[in-house]
């Protein structure tokens, strides 16, 4: 994306998923909400959390795991592709950081185990990479946005199959609700009613440049 | 019963004439051609010939081309055996669309036309038909390419020619010995150039595209060879040979050399072979095998010279229908050939006439009195007394084409949707029109 | 390019180069999945896929109905032998038969090149093609380069030979495009009499020298050589063609050192290929294999997704 132009809250921008649009550039000209002027609809973008928020959150999640696991004995982290992959890392940083002990971390592509499959064009991502055996393992899944629920679905299954872990239990940094299926998450970052018309981006310093979650309208 | 073509740009290379004039039909036979500029009026042509001015019709040909009703000596009616691609009939009216008023029709039947029933069959069923159809006799009986088939008795019940299209005689004894004969009876041996050894399986001219597409390769050279051996037969025995569906450079200069030698040799092109190249089956069209092949661009630029400078007769169409079973399949299982009746003037026009490669008047010449000619027929001429068959051109109208709109039974064109110059307004048979409409003209008082 | 906007597979001659490059990652990022204990995963659910073969195979048909299981979809087998086809049925009503039974994807075996294309266009299906005629089989190509960045981390910049029967060869077909549209030097080597008319007008190198054609090439592709073409006069005997053509480790020495000898199967042990270099430390002739696996599943997937978007997390 080129520069950002801001002149009356508007921004000439195409918004899709991978938005790069820099809130914090945004914020620090002085606007809470801003707008991103997509073709001929207008987008309203509001951030949630910032990186203090993000990192706070963060830290306290590592905690919980630790205190609900009883410590890092056979505890590993698996990202859910692509987007929980950096959250999982920073998660297993923290808790390495905190008890002492390297805490392994993967990364899981459920693409394969999904059920939209027929609606949804085929795209690839990279593999699967778990460079650890599962098996009676305390698996921390991670992802940043629980929404329908689908994706924990997808990736509860993709885990299956590469083993019998002894437990599971799922970190992420948004619960927006609208579940479509029962699942619930171990670990919340932060709890965010949305509307369904709305989307939550998340960014992350090693993607997008900064830490910050936006609501998107 | 009389009809005046009025104002036409009247083309008979037969006479060597042209210019706009009125052309006088009467009782099915070409009456008079009066040049404009003298024209009296068209009463005083009517009271001249003591024509009752009742009796017939005047049509405004202005801005159009009337000329020799067009002859195509290579074509497959299919009749007897394969009616279900097309029929005696049928080819007919796709001659009548398409402008011709005289078929040579191929013997390559079932039951083979290799003897005199056979021959007298199709002329018979021929009578029906609303254009003249003739037909060749086969070479070898059942086109075996083994024994020679019976010519006397074949040019005794109609036949005009003999042929070995789609079944080329390889034993050159053979073919020597059927040069020999036929040259008995002074009808000319119609030869399909091709050496077998060489096409086992091919489908395509040998090339880069055949090489991409790994398709089996007809070879330039088993089409080469042949013409080369039979115009030395036609040099060793005296027998008119006539080329047909010549497709390459080398064959051109082959039919070249043999001309200028002296030695007794004509051919034919088609308008596919200057319409379309082998890059024509990069998407595995079937429409687009024919054989012999289709050729590179370098030998569509020899056969245009060729047609130029007159090494080429003939315009033929080798209008070969198929159903749409014998298409609608795997390229390498889909039958051989593509209809060419109805395409074939617009193709001319288009390809040969708007380029510059040829005037209307030389590709007329090659669509009327030199078939006519080789074939020792009656027709193709605006002389006075001949029998009234013409075609009715419009030049530059644009036309697209639609295999749909087709009157023959197959319907295999490659150039399906093809937009190009050319339509033939009327074709008109021993003075009735069987194909197409002319503007009439009012008669009133004092005209 | 994250996605396969087509119908069918049925050349590397109409793919583009990233085209190529998300088939052979995707592929890549499956061979973990051929590792795994348990060597299945769910995407597939529910899909018919015919394997429609009118000429003998069975390492492609394997390879195919393989991937297609691991992806759990359903297969159907139809060959020529003992269906409706020796009946006399024309390809096209095969065709509409099948997919009105409801066949969401055909994997097409056939003598005739081009059958593939005339098939994607009868049927709404898509279509991959498993070798036609002589013309191209490009799943055998696409293993055959991803067994090449395997072992050599790209293929651009890499000079690759294939020797033999250039002319019969729809994987030499295959492997000209898709290699050359990757950016390496293929060199072509066989004889004459086997190298089809006006090969050098495609992007190859020609050479009827084998030890020539060796000299410092990164990757050997020895095709097979049909014994039956030796009574259609293309060459004189087995031995003569051995000599002038087959691979030995002497002539290896002509290479890289760290040469790859590929082929596509099955071998003649003997003639094309000694047994020493098919066994031998530069072969990855069962890694290619492997690939095919892969590199089927990748098609699967990639032609089979839908078309909408559907946003679920």
């Amino acid at each position: 994306m080129g520069p950002v132009r801001l002149r009356r809250c508007f921004v000439n921008a195409n918004v899709h998923r991978d938005s790069t649009v820099n809130a914090a550039f945004l914020l620090t000209h002085g606007q809470e909400g801003f707008f991103v002027r997509d073709g001929a609809m207008s987008t309203q973008v509001t951030q949630v959390m910032d990186e203090s928020e993000i990192r706070r959150a963060l830290t306290r999640i590592a905690h919980e795991i630790i205190e609900r696991n009883k410590g890092v004995q056979n505890l590993v982290i698996v990202g859910i592709q692509s987007r929980g992959v950096p959250m999982a890392q920073r998660l297993a940083k923290l808790i390495s950081d905190i008890e002492g002990a390297q805490v392994p971390v993967g990364s899981l592509n459920v693409a394969l185990y999904r059920d939209d499959f027929d609606k949804h064009p085929a795209r690839t991502i990279s593999a699967s990479d778990i460079p650890f055996d599962v098996t009676d393992k305390r698996v921390v899944l991670v992802d940043e946005v629980l929404y329908t629920g689908r994706t924990t679905r997808a990736a509860l299954d993709a885990l299956m199959d590469l083993g019998r872990p002894a437990v599971v239990q799922l970190a992420v940094l948004i619960d927006r609700g609208h579940r479509e299926l029962p699942i619930r998450a171990d670990y919340v970052g932060k709890n965010l009613p949305t509307s369904r018309k709305e989307r939550v981006d998340v960014h992350w310093v090693e993607t997008h440049g900064e830490d910050a979650v936006l609501i998107v309208k | 019963m009389w009809i005046l073509l009025k104002g036409g740009y009247v083309v008979d290379p037969s006479q060597d004439y042209s210019g706009v004039a009125d052309v006088l039909i009467a009782d099915g036979v070409i009456a008079v051609i009066v040049e404009r500029i003298e024209q009296p009026s068209s009463q005083s042509i009517l009271a001249q010939t003591k024509l009752d001015e009742k009796d017939g019709q005047i049509f405004d040909c202005s801005g159009l081309v009337v000329c020799p009703g067009l002859v195509d000596m290579h074509v497959h009616l299919r009749e007897p055996g394969y009616e279900h691609k097309e029929t005696i009939e049928t080819g007919s009216r796709a001659a009548a669309a398409g402008g011709f008023t005289t078929v040579l029709a191929m013997p390559n039947t079932m039951p083979v036309v290799d003897n005199g029933a056979v021959v007298r069959y199709v002329l018979e069923r021929g009578k029906e038909a609303v254009v003249r159809v003739y037909t060749a006799g086969a070479a070898t009986k059942a086109n075996a390419g083994t024994e020679m088939a019976e010519i006397a008795d074949m040019v005794e019940a109609g036949a005009l020619a003999v042929s070995d299209d789609a079944f080329p005689i390889q034993n050159a004894d053979l073919m020597r010995r059927v040069m020999e004969y036929s040259k008995m009876f002074d009808i000319p041996v119609l030869t399909h150039c091709e050496d077998r050894s060489m096409t086992q399986d091919a489908i395509m001219n040998e090339g880069v595209v055949c090489t991409i597409l790994g398709l089996r390769p007809w070879p330039r050279q088993a089409e080469e060879i042949m013409i080369w051996r039979n115009i030395l037969l036609a040099d060793l025995t005296g027998c008119k040979i006539h080329i047909q569906h010549i497709t390459t450079r080398g064959g051109v200069e082959a039919v070249r050399w043999a001309k200028s030698r002296g030695i007794p040799v004509s051919c034919e092109t088609c308008p596919h072979y200057f319409s379309l190249t082998d890059e024509a089956l990069m998407t595995f069209d079937t429409n687009a095998k024919c054989c012999p092949p289709l050729r590179t661009a370098d030998d569509v630029e020899a056969i245009k010279e060729g047609l130029a400078d007159g090494t080429i007769d003939v315009i033929a169409t080798d209008h070969a229908p198929h159903a749409q079973e014998d298409k609608e399949v795997e390229l390498q299982e889909a039958a051989f050939g593509m209809v060419g009746l109805e395409t074939a003037v617009p193709l001319v026009i288009t390809n040969l006439v708007k380029p510059g490669i040829m005037t209307i008047e030389q590709a007329i010449y090659r669509m009327t009195s030199q078939p006519a000619r080789l074939l020792k027929l009656p027709v193709g001429t605006l002389a006075k007394g001949s029998v009234a068959d013409i075609t009715v051109l419009d030049p530059n109208a644009e036309i697209v084409v639609r295999n749909e709109e087709f009157k023959s039974k197959g319907h295999n064109t490659p150039f399906e949707g093809w937009q190009l110059f050319g339509r033939v307004a009327a074709t008109i048979v021993g003075g009735r029109i069987v194909s197409g409409a002319l503007r009439p003209v009012r008669v009133k008082n004092g005209c | 390019m994250t996605q396969l906007r087509r119908k069918d597979v049925l050349g590397l001659q109409e793919m583009s180069k990233e085209e190529i490059q998300l088939i052979l990652d995707t592929a890549e990022s499956y061979k973990e999945i051929l590792s795994r204990p348990v060597k299945k995963v769910p995407i597939l659910r529910g899909k018919s896929i015919c394997t429609l073969f009118y000429e003998n195979s069975t390492r492609t048909r394997c390879s195919f109905e393989l991937a297609a299981k691991i992806m759990s979809a359903d297969t159907t087998a139809v060959s020529t032998a003992g269906s409706s086809i020796q009946k006399g049925e024309s390809f096209k009503d095969t065709l509409l038969t099948l997919e009105a039974m409801g066949m969401d994807l055909f994997v097409i075996r056939h003598s005739a090149s081009g059958a593939p294309h005339f098939a994607a266009k009868i049927v709404k299906s898509s279509v991959i093609n498993a070798g036609d005629g002589m013309h191209e089989h490009p799943t055998q190509a696409l293993l055959d380069m991803l067994t090449i960045c395997q072992n050599k981390g790209q293929i651009a910049g890499l000079k690759v030979l294939i020797v033999g029967d250039i002319m019969h060869s729809r994987v030499a077909r295959s492997n000209i495009w898709g290699l050359s549209k990757m950016g390496a030097e293929v060199r072509i080597c066989g004889p004459r009499t086997l190298l089809p008319a006006e090969i050098d007008k495609l992007p190859v190198k020609v050479y009827d020298d084998l030890d020539r054609a060796l000299d410092g090439v990164d990757v050997v592709n020895v095709l097979r050589i049909q014994l039956e073409r030796m009574n259609k006069g293309f060459f004189p005997s087995i031995r003569e063609y051995s000599t002038l053509f087959g691979i030995n480790k002497a002539r290896l020495r002509r290479a890289k050192s760290d040469v790859l000898v590929m082929h596509p199967g099955p071998m003649n042990r003997g003639i094309e290929i000694t047994p020493d270099v098919a066994d031998g430390e530069f072969a990855v002739i069962t890694d290619q294999v492997t690939n095919g696996v892969a590199v089927r599943m990748a098609l699967l997937y990639l032609l089979l997704g839908g078309s909408g978007h559907v946003d679920s997390t």
